[in-house]
């Protein structure tokens, strides 16, 4: 009996997009019902929008909120001065805010709201959807920067300087398919690694439930490892967070100087 | 071997691929620390590389692990 209860628990299920409220919303055809996903971005934007607030103050010196909050600004626009040069400042309001809605949502998808009966948290990065839009959009971004910017001269990103004519045909192919290929790996890294992670932290939470109803023993034995392993996979998963929301951001700030100044 | 053996098999095996990235995530992390003490000056401009470099040896575990969910998921 404790062995069929146990088995019953679906790593997978915490992906599943369902409609709140246990109903659906069609309008001429479209499902626009309000799911859990949309839920969590709301969360996620009123928590940034609250935290921004909070740091929008422009004294002299700053607060412990004000700093907080200008330790972010800083450090994208430090990212973004580095990579790209003076011309990068036009691009910290959109990098700054896809920075910082990929962490927020990253964090509150780590959050243990599932401690409140009939909560559960829900990781909005962990859908190739989202990220997919998200990268959709820099990679938009970069195509308008460039084609604006360079006109046709943009092509000339596709051929290196100094490449011998006989190579010409094939380094452009080379570098075009590398170029197409960049929104893909952009939404896949960060959608790839919020699920990885998700799924490991359930499956370890599997065992500890699963050892926990086959007796003291076994949970000795399974759940008590687990559990420690668990905590340790959290505390990683955070710093995964961060890092993810950072290669985001820094990788379109890579690609967009390629956009401004060519190569 | 039947196909549905065939299959979790081959999701079993996709999961070496992500053994591999873990040596290259690593590389680049130990490569980096090895420069950085020798010039620790030059360290900290250099992290934007570092973290592109970190994210293309990621990227590279993590379609191993696409492989093995869609192997274990998408595939009949």
């Amino acid at each position: 009996m404790a062995a069929e209860a146990g088995s019953k628990i679906d790593p997978m299920h915490q992906f599943l997009i369902e409609p709140l409220f246990g109903q659906r919303w069609v309008v001429a055809g479209h499902d626009l019902s309000f799911t859990n996903s949309a839920l969590w971005m709301v969360i996620t934007l009123v928590s940034l929008w609250l935290f921004m607030l909070g740091g929008m103050k422009r004294q002299l010196v700053p607060g412990r909120w004000q700093a907080a909050v200008e330790g972010f600004t800083g450090f994208v626009q430090g990212m973004l001065l580095s990579n790209i040069g003076p011309e990068g400042k036009r691009f910290v309001p959109y990098v700054f805010s896809l920075f910082m809605f990929i962490l927020f949502a990253n964090i509150w998808g780590l959050t243990p709201v599932g401690v409140v009966p009939g909560w559960h948290p829900f990781t909005i990065t962990s859908h190739l959807t989202v990220t997919g839009v998200l990268a959709i959009i820099s990679f938009s971004i970069v195509l308008i920067v460039g084609f604006g910017k360079h006109g046709f001269h943009f092509f000339s990103l596709f051929v290196p300087h100094g490449t011998p004519v006989l190579m010409i045909p094939l380094i452009f192919v080379v570098e075009l398919m590398s170029f197409l290929v960049r929104p893909f790996s952009l939404g896949l890294r960060l959608f790839v690694a919020m699920t990885a992670g998700h799924i490991l932290l359930k499956v370890l939470a599997a065992f500890v439930i699963n050892g926990i109803n086959f007796g003291p023993g076994y949970s000795l034995l399974i759940s008590l490892p687990s559990f420690a392993l668990m905590l340790g996979i959290t505390l990683l998963e955070l710093l995964v967070a961060a890092i993810q929301a950072y290669v985001f951001a820094l990788l379109t700030s890579v690609y967009l100087n390629d956009a401004v100044n060519l190569h | 071997m039947d196909a549905e053996a065939a299959r979790m098999l081959g999701a079993g095996l996709a999961a070496i691929g992500m053994g591999l990235a873990s040596l290259g995530v690593g590389n680049v992390f130990a490569k980096f620390l090895e420069g950085a003490l020798r010039n620790p000056g030059a360290a900290d401009s250099q992290q934007g590389r570092l973290f592109i470099g970190f994210a293309g040896a990621e990227l590279l575990g993590l379609l191993a692990f696409v492989t093995m969910i869609i192997l274990v998921f998408v595939a009949k």
